[in-house]
């Protein structure tokens, strides 16, 4: 895929590192994400990426190393923090709806409480996102009534009511029964074409190769190939990614 | 059982007075401790460590002092430090400092059952802690601090006839004051026993209530 990236980048991780306890579970990170740009993190389990993903929007901190949004470092805490967050959305493996709203409720929530947005322009924003992502049917029901699909499509749509710079998303696919990936990645998809700015941890081999313009590998907290995806699958350099590779394409 | 009744009716201002001096005491010190105990348990999970550890002192302070000690300090000791309060508002001090230590725990027990990817949700939206516990956290944890919350209420309305030790005419001073007046002390307790059995009797329903209304499904 072409690059489109232009500009200066939006997303910049110089150096970072963290550790868990004596774990070092980023070591030395550098990446680089361009605005428009759909890169995504693969690996195997505990190799980092959820952790790199999360540290994006400071979910996770860091312990030396910087990280710069739109040009601006992270702030450390408070409103400085809640800012960024807000223009930054994040889509969560177990989707962490809130329990207690409805659909609707969970996705003008964000927009009402923290941008302090009129409540009326928001339900019709709102009410088109779930329509965009092919749920404005179950607006009134609450999370548990959903499929684990429908949820974390709604999840999309809660990120996407903030009219977010960037969306990351945490393995959005991995607790989901097989038959509801696919709608999942389709609107992941369609985001990615529309020009969202995406970082996306994944397992799903074929979005990262029709969607991606970038496919980072990562293995022991390190970033061990920074690559097209089309040259990622075809001809991986390291070890690493070769033997992972060979794990996964084979079934 | 006509003399049982006679204790009753013939002192029936004594136990009036008693038992609404209990109440007020109880509806005093049930809001301050609800509101003391909460912040306290805000405090608990709050991500500023200098908050969380006033809330973790405050908590192993009072929980481990014996209530009669804590009136004590209120009623003889704080009026030499030049601070006169009268009897009725030092008790109704004395069981809300109490009170709020379990309270506190309550609040931060029911915190904790709530998935933490909700909070985590509401943070990656932009919302303030204030916001992310008052918006997210606190309503779905409701339903679990109910049951202990009831635990404390009723514990403490029982603990109000400490008040009685330090000059408050409370339900705890009636037996002393029959005790004067000749009543036979088995009927003046029994009596009071049934008051308080009374007294809870709301509390319990107003349990059950909150736990249908509060229902979340996860």
């Amino acid at each position: 895929m072409d690059d489109v990236t232009t500009g200066e980048p939006l997303i910049v991780l110089d150096g970072v590192n963290k550790w868990f306890g004596p774990l070092h579970v980023l070591d030395d990170v550098s990446l680089s994400v361009g605005r428009g740009e759909v890169v995504v993190v693969i690996g195997p389990s505990g190799s980092g990426k959820s952790t790199l993903c999360r540290t994006i929007n400071r979910l996770e901190p860091i312990d030396s190393g910087s990280i710069t949004f739109d040009g601006r470092p992270l702030p450390a805490e408070g409103k400085g923090l809640a800012k960024l967050r807000s223009e930054v959305g994040m889509v969560f493996q177990s989707f962490n709806l809130f329990a207690h709203k409805t659909i609707l409720e969970n996705v003008t929530l964000g927009p009402v409480k923290v941008r302090k947005e009129k409540p009326a322009a928001v339900r019709e924003r709102g009410l088109a996102l779930l329509d965009r992502v092919g749920i404005a049917n179950q607006a009134d029901k609450y999370p548990a009534q959903l499929s684990g699909g429908q949820q974390q499509r709604a999840a999309i749509a809660r990120a996407l009511a903030m009219q977010p710079k960037a969306m990351l998303f945490d393995e959005p696919t991995s607790a989901l029964d097989p038959e509801m990936v696919g709608e999942v990645l389709d609107v992941m998809t369609s985001l990615a074409r529309e020009g969202m700015t995406m970082v996306v941890v994944t397992h799903e081999m074929g979005f990262a190769r029709h969607a991606a313009n970038r496919v980072v590998f990562m293995a022991d907290g390190r970033i061990v190939e920074d690559a097209a995806p089309t040259e990622f699958f075809a001809n991986p350099r390291s070890e690493r990614a070769k033997d992972f590779l060979s794990k996964i394409l084979t079934h | 059982m006509g003399e049982f009744f006679r204790v009753l009716t013939d002192n029936q201002q004594v136990f009036l007075d008693g038992f609404v001096n209990t109440i007020k005491l109880f509806l005093i010190a049930a809001v301050g401790s609800l509101v003391l105990g909460t912040l306290l348990g805000a405090m608990r999970v709050s991500p500023v460590p200098a908050l969380r550890a006033f809330g973790a002192t405050y908590v192993n302070l009072i929980r481990n002092t014996p209530l009669t000690l804590v009136f004590a300090f209120l009623v003889f000791a704080v009026p030499k430090l030049d601070v006169n309060i009268d009897y009725f508002p030092s008790a109704c001090i004395a069981l809300t400092v109490y009170t709020s230590a379990f309270v506190c725990e309550v609040v931060r027990s029911g915190v904790n059952t709530v998935a933490t990817g909700q909070a985590e949700a509401a943070r990656a939206l932009g919302m303030t802690f204030g916001q992310v516990l008052t918006l997210i956290v606190l309503p779905q944890a409701l339903r679990a601090m109910v049951p202990p919350m009831m635990s404390v209420f009723i514990a403490m309305l029982k603990n109000t006839t400490i008040a009685a030790g330090f000059s408050v005419l409370e339900a705890g001073a009636i037996p002393a004051y029959m005790a004067e007046r000749g009543e036979p002390q088995m009927v003046v307790l029994s009596w009071i026993v049934i008051g308080f059995l009374i007294l809870i009797i709301p509390l319990v329903l107003l349990q059950r209530f909150l736990e249908r209304k509060w229902a979340v499904a996860r």
